[in-house]
């Protein structure tokens, strides 16, 4: 990567300065509607934020509420799903659940405190190139106005902001680490270690 | 929920800054006797250790089995005692409760190194249970509630502080973390026995593998299995009647006199967490006619138990506006509650973000 030429930033209105917050946003996209919105947009040269990372399912009802979570949990600041227009689905009706699904999750996460804005629908066909990416233009300004998520990974932070975890493997973890046992924590060593 | 309470099932409180002096002390000398058992309670109700009681005659075969070194709940025994301990000396702990205090943290850490086989028992211990909601709100909020609310006679304002100068010396009360954690967030373990509690004929069934593999009557389960439970949902266990798939409105349980008792609890409107459940339990609640609530945690290979769930009530919720698609979700007040019930804790996001953003102490 850094043998490449550096590449110039996508001119974003209102990313001023070199010290703007720079979302990643997560973006499902359907393989019959809006994927293809995305490669038009690409053949058309129209421009839109490299924040969004684009993955391709089949369907927009293929999204597992897992995927959302999971983005959201390892560092996304915010999740973008897109799928056919309703009515149009290739698979008759499953954008409509990708729908339910979204709503459900947008009322879940808010209790959780994480923002709804940072779950975004966008319905986008084939032919809505210009239209996908001034929705995702449209999202990532949303985002960087919201600032950072920056969920933690799941270590425990103190109120001082120390790493606990890692201030106790630091001093060596001599309270646990596995047994120094023949065999160890596996179980089939430890009939052995018994009998 | 007081900081201090229950995380210790009792008994004496332990320095929890106390290294365990004689760790290398002690000869790693094969132990004579029967292999040694350990059940601790951290974070818990209690209610795993009366299941555990509850396998009625066959704890018999149990004390004959096992030499039982550390149980807080029905035994005097000291801390010091397993710090004094050879590495790997103890052969099965069952760890009941979740990981809240830094003591509860010290005790699973030590009991790991002297335990051969460490067993996560119970719903609070695999997945945080309802001690595991706390993780919605931050330490503060807690605190606070606990000690000042309409029902606590607290004047002064009191709080608890986690050092005091005595004048014999310094007191320490264990330290409340910021977050609940799972137990195998904090250490590894070896296998996994669902449920609050777990049923005590599933109890006795995983016992009762392990023993025999002592015995060399048997082999041991492969590490990280789930023990004492299905590898289904409790839909699977289910006898109710699933057809229309189809919900126009979520009711609550006091809001219908009488449900079909035919006719699956979820198509009648009433949220029943049995599609994402791990089966285990025999579906004793919907038989009953009260919805799963989910106890048993995540069924088979579900990653996150509420996005399952979510999932499945998505599925099947006959709505496609938006509006329509809020109207019946209305009937779900409290997402959270619903599908984290059990699981946040060990969930993917495990916690809200007040938990850990706004801890104002």
């Amino acid at each position: 990567m850094s043998t490449q030429a550096p590449v110039a930033p996508v001119p974003v209105e209102g990313a001023a300065t070199a010290t703007t917050f720079e979302p990643v946003i997560i973006g499902f996209t359907c393989n019959w509607c809006s994927y293809r919105a995305a490669d038009l947009a690409g053949t058309a040269r129209t421009k839109y934020p490299p924040n969004v990372r684009l993955i391709r399912l089949m369907c927009s009802g293929r999204l597992d509420p897992t995927f959302v979570l999971k983005a959201f949990a390892e560092g996304a600041d915010a999740v973008m799903v897109s799928g056919c227009h309703p009515g149009e689905c290739h698979y008759i009706e499953q954008n409509y659940k990708a729908l339910r699904r979204f709503r459900l999750l947008q009322r879940t996460i808010e209790a959780l405190g994480i923002e709804p804005e940072r779950l975004q629908l966008v319905w986008a066909s084939a032919a809505e190139g210009v239209r996908l990416a001034g929705e995702i233009a449209r999202v990532t300004e949303e985002v960087r106005a919201l600032g950072p998520l920056d969920w933690p990974a799941g270590d425990i932070v103190d109120v001082d902001g120390v790493n606990l975890d890692a201030a106790w493997e630091a001093t060596g973890g001599d309270e646990s680490g596995p047994p120094e046992v023949p065999g160890g924590a596996n179980p089939d060593h430890a009939v052995e270690a018994l009998q | 929920m007081s900081p201090t309470a229950r995380n210790n099932g009792g008994s004496e409180p332990a320095a929890p800054s106390a290294k365990p002096a004689s760790k290398h002390a002690a000869p790693a000398a094969k132990p004579a006797g029967k292999p040694k058992l350990a059940i601790f309670g951290a974070a818990s109700c209690g209610g795993c250790d009366i299941a555990i009681v509850n396998i009625h005659e066959h704890i018999v075969e149990v004390a004959a089995a096992f030499e039982i070194v550390l149980w807080p709940t029905i035994m005097d025994g000291k801390y010091s005692d397993i710090e004094a301990m050879a590495d790997g000396e103890i052969a099965v702990t069952l760890v009941s409760g979740s990981m809240r205090t830094d003591e509860t943290i010290h005790l699973a850490r030590l009991l790991r190194r002297k335990s051969q086989l460490l067993v996560s028992f119970g719903s609070c211990a695999g997945e945080g249970c309802i001690p595991g909601l706390a993780n919605l709100t931050s330490r503060k909020e807690i605190i606070d509630t606990a000690f000042s609310t309409s029902s606590t006679d607290n004047p002064e304002g009191l709080r608890p502080v986690w050092e005091f100068q005595a004048p014999e010396g310094v007191l320490h009360l264990p330290e409340f973390e910021p977050v609940l954690r799972t137990l195998d967030q904090v250490v590894d373990v070896d296998y996994t026995i669902p449920g609050c509690p777990p049923e005590s004929g599933q109890i006795w069934a995983a016992l009762e593998a392990v023993v025999k593999a002592l015995n060399g009557t048997g082999p041991l389960p492969p590490k990280g299995s789930v023990l004492g439970a299905g590898d289904s949902t409790v839909c699977d266990e289910c006898a109710r009647k699933r057809d229309v798939k189809r919900i126009r409105q979520f009711v609550r349980v006091q809001q219908v006199a009488r449900f079909d008792p035919e006719i699956c609890l979820l198509e009648q409107g009433l949220p029943c967490n049995g599609p994402a459940t791990r089966s285990g339990c025999g579906a004793l609640c919907p038989a009953v006619s009260a919805p799963c609530i989910g106890c048993y945690g995540a069924a088979e290979g579900v990653i996150d138990y509420g996005a399952r769930l979510m999932s499945a009530y998505a599925s099947v919720i006959e709505a496609n506006t938006p509006e329509e698609i809020d109207k019946v979700l209305d009937g779900i007040p409290d997402p959270v509650g619903q599908f984290y019930r059990f699981s946040l804790a060990g969930s993917l996001l495990r916690s809200g973000r007040s938990a850990w953003q706004n801890d104002g102490e």
